[in-house]
């Protein structure tokens, strides 16, 4: 079952020589300041702090970084109920998110969201939505507002190979095609949808898909951040350039389980599989080898980034635990604009 | 009074008669022209002007990246009206019948519904839905449903079922202008009723019913189709000496309780009579409201007439057996009235 092919990535990875140490050293905060946000979360709700479940992004925190380093502020994303990464890659802050997952009133969304529907159309983020599937037909909208408008932004779909399944992203996919619409479907193959093996529920090579509608399609290895950060470059830039949609596979691993508090998971992939990820296939591990190796970027340095995060997620969590919850009054306002 | 003078239909410079398709067609050429971010999307809507021929000459005008044909694919065309939506535009989208809002359901209820709670009220979703209803057109199971009880029951949705062309045209105007997603019905057989319709701008607002008739001795609250069949029985009844008053609250959502609770009080029976499946449906929530606010005053319980609860057939035979007709509206009132 396991999908590990490659346990020596940084080796292969002399291609990206020429990019700016900066902007990877940003991308290792990123990487870093998101794997640390899910694992407090998943303190949070072993503690029973916060109300409800949230589903982890732990494994493919590249994907999400990758992805958002290639965009501008004002481009477009729509968001998954695994949507954490991509708030926080887009821009999103952390003590705002934490106070959305406890159902504060200065959450994202006064905390009438919560961890699945996470917005925040500041930094271009449309929404995070608990349908699978159900950011695609928004994100192809506002793809089409782009070309309809001429404002020259990108929008880009995030969703796992899950949401294959529905019917309504090859309807959008068709016309994306059609209207050469500015968009970039990033699908991020975590190996199981829920509970099940995705090769147990999508016939056939998944990248016919997109190919049938005549979308640009690529697939790559979702747990070098420099792989995706490089492809979505150029594929953005493409739409941007109205060279029309493109269908990007990133081939990811969830470490934890669907959602917090699926810890039995023998039923459905082996513990072999999960350490061989999490030993040879991290993005975080990936990434600083490589920045060691190719840029002489010392430990110390990598560490005091860790540090940086670390203090940023304590004082997010602490904001959140004392924020008000929001008036009763609320419940029914913003029902109608 | 329910109906502000200046949405009376007597008010207009220059009294002309147009069909309900031509003041749906002239209220759209409207809004298209005074706003740039306003495009209508759906299958056959550009050449072909929609089966009913009610947008014909839009493309024309208007040109086809604002009036467009898409594929065959209403849930991906809704997901996508609801994302230009929430970036900065104002879409039509055309469901030609209604009856496939089930394939476009999630999109409605679920995202367009949703977003602007969900978020906080920060994302908005200015689209409107443009579909039909009425059966008796021997389009069978697939083809006939009036389903406005579905998005009636979501919060967040605003639902339109415009009785006169002069209705639709000031109704479908306020729903293009509205922040919120708005659901308009049109009834397929009323497309070529003819009414008044003034020439200059105009606009009717959301959540006030019209007395489409005044009356003192039951009171007929009636949407869409079922206005035309309330206003024959309330003649006939005149005929028989009971005085029928008939009530169309224009929007399901939001809904004008008191227009319609003052008229039951005042008469003292009420029959509301819509055209979906009486079970569940929008009958029992206008009866509802109806019972809690004017129940001292009613002297009979309030009825509901809806479309029979089977799928609606094809044979004409058949057909016309499922939806309340003027006959038996009239033979309902004179049972209340106790003139039976």
């Amino acid at each position: 079952m396991s999908e590990i092919q490659a346990t020596n990535v940084a080796a292969k990875q002399d291609d990206y020589l020429s990019l700016d140490v900066e902007q990877c050293l940003h991308m290792y905060e990123q990487i870093v300041k998101i794997r640390l946000f899910e694992e407090q979360v998943n303190e949070l709700y072993k503690t029973a702090k916060m109300p409800g479940l949230a589903h982890l992004y732990i494994g493919e925190e590249a994907v999400a970084v990758g992805v958002a380093e290639a965009l501008k502020p004002t481009d477009y994303i729509t968001s998954t109920h695994r949507g954490h990464g991509h708030c926080l890659a887009k821009g999103a802050a952390i003590d705002r998110m934490f106070a959305e997952l406890l159902g504060k009133a200065s959450g994202y969304c006064r905390g009438k969201g919560g961890s699945m529907h996470i917005a925040d159309p500041e930094t271009g983020n449309l929404g995070a939505n608990a349908i699978v599937g159900g950011g695609a037909g928004i994100a192809t909208g506002a793809a089409f507002s782009s070309k309809f408008l001429g404002n020259n932004r990108v929008a880009v779909c995030f969703f796992g190979e899950g949401a294959l399944g529905q019917g309504v992203l090859y309807e959008v996919m068709n016309m994306a095609s059609l209207w050469k619409l500015p968009i970039v479907y990033v699908c991020e193959n975590n190996l199981y949808t829920e509970y099940t093996h995705f090769t147990e529920v999508a016939a056939g090579d998944i990248q016919n898909r997109p190919a049938a509608f005549g979308i640009h399609t690529e697939k790559i290895d979702g747990q070098d951040v420099l792989k995706v950060y490089s492809t979505a470059a150029r594929l953005v830039e493409r739409a941007r350039k109205g060279g029309g949609p493109a269908f990007l596979i990133c081939d990811t691993y969830r470490y934890s389980g669907h959602h917090v508090g699926d810890i039995n998971r023998e039923y459905y992939r082996t513990k072999l599989e999960e350490e061989e990820w999490k030993t040879n296939r991290d993005p975080s591990k990936i990434l600083a080898n490589w920045l060691i190796t190719n840029k002489n970027i010392q430990v110390s340095l990598l560490e005091e980034i860790e540090n940086r995060a670390q203090q940023e997620i304590i004082a997010g969590v602490e904001f959140a635990l004392n924020a008000p919850y929001p008036d009763p009054s609320e419940v029914n306002t913003n029902v109608y604009a | 009074m329910s109906t502000p003078e200046q949405f009376s239909t007597t008010v207009n410079t220059a009294v002309r008669e147009i069909t309900m398709a031509q003041a749906i067609r002239e209220a759209l050429a409207e809004e298209l022209r005074r706003d740039p971010r306003v495009y209508i999307m759906g299958e056959d809507v550009a050449e072909a002007g929609t089966p009913f021929k009610v947008l014909l000459g839009l493309v024309e005008e208007f040109g086809p990246q604002r009036v467009i044909d898409a594929p065959i694919s209403e849930a991906g065309f809704s997901g996508i009206g609801v994302g230009a939506a929430m970036t900065g535009l104002r879409p039509v989208v055309d469901i030609m019948f209604g009856d496939f809002l089930g394939l476009v359901m999630d999109q409605i209820a679920n995202q367009a519904a949703k977003v602007h709670y969900m978020s906080g009220g920060k994302l908005k979703v200015p689209i409107v839905f443009r579909t039909t209803m009425g059966a008796t057109r021997r389009s069978a199971a697939q083809h006939s449903q009036s389903l406005q009880a579905w998005p009636s029951h979501i919060p967040g949705l605003k639902v339109v079922l415009p009785s006169t062309p002069f209705d639709a045209k000031g109704l479908l105007k306020t729903a293009i202008r509205d922040d919120s997603p708005v659901v308009i019905f049109e009834d397929k057989l009323m497309y070529q009723l003819k009414g008044i319709v003034p020439e200059g701008e105009y606009t009717i607002p959301f959540g006030v019913a019209d007395i489409k008739r005044t009356g003192t001795d039951i009171t007929l609250v009636a949407t869409s189709s079922m206005v035309q069949v309330a206003l024959g029985a309330a003649a006939q009844l005149a005929e028989m000496g009971i005085s029928a008053e008939v009530i169309d609250p224009r929007t399901t959502w939001p809904l004008d309780k008191e227009t319609l609770i003052e008229s039951a009080k005042k008469t003292s029976r009420a029959i509301v009579i819509d055209e979906g499946y009486e079970r569940y449906g929008v009958t029992a929530e206008l009866a509802s409201v109806i019972m809690d606010g004017a129940f001292y005053y009613l002297d009979a319980p309030v009825k509901r007439m809806g479309a029979m609860n089977v799928p609606v057939p094809f044979s004409p035979a058949l057909e016309d057996l499922t939806v309340p007709t003027v006959e038996k509206v009239v033979e309902m009132a004179k049972v209340l009235c106790g003139r039976l």
